[in-house]
């Protein structure tokens, strides 16, 4: 097992440097400059003006020169400075608003779970039942309808004129002043809407393939021998069947984590949300080619130990895996 | 589907968007006019985007700029009528040459910290601007100045080796405090984050993508501000800032002309909001690339903006909020030139004009031509603005009435720019300038700016222009300067290098409880520290 982790973790490295190459290549292939927010069609802005602001960049000097350097400047694990208007450290950018958009995921993730897995094997279990059937209907609104839509309706209903929950950012004015417990209170409002927006569309997809999962399972000839065995079905479906349904699930999983940092660029526009799929946008916007990078690396390093995980997990889960 | 699930799909559609509840608003009174002034509340505004920087000289963006015009200061300010008047700087003499330009500062005005302001500062704040190692967009301005001195605590002089009559106007930048900012490096400064100045309020807190907290200078040299504290709060989309607004968790927004029209004309938000309209600084126009031999007949020029109907633009895409363009100014400043050539809607004058240069629809495909060659060309527009696309869409419809074969491109901003504009590849574009009070626009028109990058890509070429546009610049009397800029909206008006569309309204709303709102050709803002709330009606507390 160990050898294995260790074989896992050496490819890595290969495979990121890989990512950051195209990725920067790609970047700087797209049409304008970090400069250009600053001085295209300004007419305070002259063009000697915009070499300087180049020179001050780096971005002069050729781009192979520019990665090598980049690349230097990671290994130290300097992330560098941010290209827009405040010139921050990158790292500072990413660390501020990465807990907020990782809470979020985190959250919703489990709300999926929560009510995707018993809704899955409840509607496999009851087949052509209603439930089963309003709970497909369900999912094709989840899956069709636009976040944004949905975001702006609940705004619209709950919050504006039922008045229950706030409408967007994450504290209310004055939240420094309220005691403890009305803080968490004031933060669970604020989040309510956003998780639920985030979960709706992910709650569907789940739901489904838990279902279907759960469907293949129970035909398979060992649960037909539990049953034929005489075990009661509680035990049949909950410890034969599920843990078996529940193994594609782990890869999902893994899967799901890239999504933690990258976050939702839409519904934390919707609902002012300070996170780091809102931050990764402006910046591809502004062609703020560290904070790209940078996003882009650590979106890169949780691919891969999110793929590592759900190996791992496979590997626990199944011991033929661990043996070949 | 059976017909439980078709009800249970009903019921959720019904629950979800159909449904109609009434809209829940707060009953409040209508406001007395006459209550007094009190100090305290918040102000609650909500900013699109994050600011970038909280140094004005490396801030580029509105939202930098609006708290920075509440934390600093400049020596000159343009007042409620766009007239340029002193703010640190009590007065100031024009030398007879109109080459040197001598402030005198208001004594006794401190920063934040406590420290006095002096000429030192602006001095300091002069050569950071033209220092090269700093990234600032602004430098331009203030490169022309040749010397810069301050013999004493309270007198700044400036000396251009040319007279430069935008240069009083450019004395409007912030100014910065020297002893924070000397010898350092000015990207890494903790002022971005943590500005300190001399204006009416000073920097609180900043939670990045959330809100920007600034609160009244009691000490400040007008007066202390009636209102307590400025909140900004970032809120990146503007449906969820009209909902916000609505459910009283903001106090002002700039509406979107569908909101103004349709969506504020309720009771219930009339009662809590007053909605404001004003021309803003920004003209939108569609430009003729004139190394085109399609477009360099003047009267082709002519012809097409008699063919486009600009007041059916405005109702169409703006729903009436705001007014035709005739020239690069707003209409209700002093340098507009309200006699210049108009082009209402006539299409039979456009073919007419079009008939002259030649160009008759021969082969009878509904296309005008000439020598064989249909007229036929493309307008290129940025993608994100809505109101170009539609504009672009209206005009491809009248000057198809009059046999005018127009396409339409929506490019990316950074590829337009690229691809199109600065190399000179399209035919037509539509665009829009934003200006200010200052009517310079030599950058924009004069022959020289024709290079690559530069702001002349239509490739316009005039000489008299050319002398008007450097005499303006050199000329400081208002009433010397009117005549000259008048007679170059004339020639504008004459050749059609642009054919003007209109000039947008800004439409703000404000919650009724802040009193003291003046409308002026500046906007609301002017007086912003004189804004107040009657005691019995203030919301917050804190």
């Amino acid at each position: 097992m160990l050898r294995y982790l260790g074989k896992r973790l050496l490819l890595m490295i290969p495979l990121l440097i890989g990512i950051t190459l195209i990725s920067f290549v790609v970047i700087h292939l797209a049409p304008g400059e970090p400069t250009d927010l600053q001085t295209e069609l300004n007419p305070e802005a002259s063009v000697e003006l915009r070499d300087r602001l180049r020179a001050q960049y780096g971005l002069d000097r050729p781009i192979h020169v520019q990665y090598v350097d980049w690349l230097g400047r990671m290994a130290k694990l300097d992330f560098g400075r941010s290209f827009s208007g405040d010139h921050r450290p990158v790292l500072d950018k990413i660390l501020e608003r990465l807990p907020v958009t990782i809470l979020i995921n985190v959250l919703s993730i489990t709300l999926i779970l929560v009510v995707a897995i018993p809704v899955g094997i409840l509607s496999a279990l009851r087949r052509n039942s209603l439930f089963d059937r309003a709970t497909t209907v369900l999912v094709f609104i989840g899956f069709a309808m636009p976040s944004f839509w949905l975001a702006l309706l609940m705004m619209d209903y709950l919050g504006v004129r039922l008045g229950l929950f706030p409408i967007a950012g994450l504290r209310s004015l004055g939240h420094e002043y309220l005691s403890t417990f009305g803080q968490v209170k004031d933060y669970v409002a604020h989040l309510v809407m956003p998780v639920f927006v985030s979960a709706f569309g992910g709650l569907a997809g789940f739901s489904r393939y838990m279902r279907s999962n759960m469907l293949e399972v129970i035909r398979q000839d060992y649960i037909l021998t539990a049953r034929a065995k005489g075990l009661p079905e509680r035990v049949v479906i909950w410890r034969h069947a599920l843990r078996n349904a529940l193994l594609p699930l782990i890869t999902i999983l893994g899967l799901s984590v890239p999504g933690l940092i990258g976050g939702s660029v839409i519904f934390e526009t919707i609902f002012a949300i300070p996170g780091m799929g809102k931050l990764f946008y402006d910046g591809v916007m502004m062609r703020d080619y560290p904070l790209i990078m940078g996003v882009l690396v650590l979106g890169a390093m949780l691919t891969l130990v999110g793929n590592l995980l759900a190996d791992i997990g496979y590997a626990l889960a199944d011991p033929r895996i661990r043996k070949s | 589907m059976n017909r439980t699930t078709v009800l249970a799909a009903l019921f959720l559609l019904a629950v979800l968007g159909l449904g109609g509840c009434k809209e829940r608003t707060a009953e409040v009174a209508m406001p007395e006019k006459d209550a007094p002034p009190a100090y305290g509340d918040t102000f609650i505004e909500a900013s699109i985007a994050e600011p970038s920087n909280l140094l004005p000289i490396l801030a580029t963006d509105a939202s930098s700029a609006d708290i920075n015009g509440l934390v600093y200061n400049g020596l000159v300010r343009y007042n409620k009528d766009l007239i340029l008047e002193g703010e640190l700087a009590e007065s100031w003499e024009i030398s007879p040459d109109n080459l040197t330009i001598t402030f005198h500062l208001r004594k006794g005005v401190k920063w934040h910290d406590g420290t006095p302001f002096t000429s030192a500062d602006v001095l300091f704040t002069y050569r950071l601007y033209v220092d090269p190692n700093t990234p600032t967009a602004y430098a331009e301005a203030y490169r022309q100045v040749e010397k810069a001195e301050a013999p004493d605590p309270y007198t700044f002089r400036v000396t251009y080796p040319k007279p430069y009559a935008p240069a009083l106007g450019s004395w409007g930048m912030n100014i910065l405090p020297k002893h924070l900012l000397e010898g350092k490096d000015i990207t890494k400064s903790p002022l971005s984050r943590h500005p300190v100045g001399t204006g009416p309020y000073r920097f609180v807190e900043w939670k990045p993508g959330e809100k920007v907290v600034l609160e009244a200078n009691e000490n400040y040299f007008e007066g202390r501000p009636y209102i307590k504290r400025v909140v900004y709060r970032i809120v990146p989309d503007q449906s969820t800032q009209f909902m916000e607004l609505r459910s009283g968790g903001l106090d002002f927004m700039e509406l979107t002309p569908i909101q103004y029209r349709t969506q504020t004309d309720t009771t219930a938000f009339k009662r809590l909001f007053a909605k404001y309209r004003y021309l803003a600084f920004s003209y939108t126009y569609l430009g003729y690339n004139l190394e085109r031999p399609l477009l360099q007949d003047r009267r082709v020029r002519q012809a097409l903006s008699y063919a486009i109907d600009k007041q059916e633009i405005i109702e169409g895409v703006l729903l009436g909020l705001g007014q035709v363009a005739t020239g690069p100014y707003k209409p209700d400043t002093w340098v507009y030139n309200a006699n210049v050539k108009r082009y209402s809607h006539d299409p039979d004058r456009a073919r007419r004009l079009l008939a002259e240069a030649g160009w008759k629809d021969t082969d009878g495909d509904g296309i005008l031509d000439r020598d064989g060659v249909p007229f036929r060309f493309t307008i290129v527009t940025n993608q994100g603005n809505d109101l170009r696309v539609k504009s672009a869409e209206i005009i491809q419809r009248r000057l198809k009435e009059i046999g005018i074969e127009v396409k339409i491109r929506v490019v990316e901003w950074a590829t337009f720019l690229k691809e199109f504009i600065h190399p000179g590849n399209f035919d037509a574009c539509i665009l829009g300038w934003r200006g200010g009070p200052e009517p310079d626009q030599y950058n924009i028109w004069h022959s020289s700016k024709i290079g690559p990058r530069q702001l002349n890509f239509i490739h316009y070429r005039n000489s008299e222009v050319d002398e008007l546009l450097e005499r303006g610049r050199r000329t400081f009397d208002r009433a010397e300067r009117k005549k000259i800029y008048d007679r170059f909206q004339e020639i504008l008006a004459e050749d059609q290098p642009y054919t003007f569309l209109y000039v947008a309204e800004a439409l703000p709303a404000v919650s009724r409880r802040f009193r003291g709102i003046e409308p002026a050709p500046a906007g609301i803002f002017h007086n912003f520290i004189r804004w107040y709330v009657p005691a019995g009606e203030q919301k917050y507390a804190r």
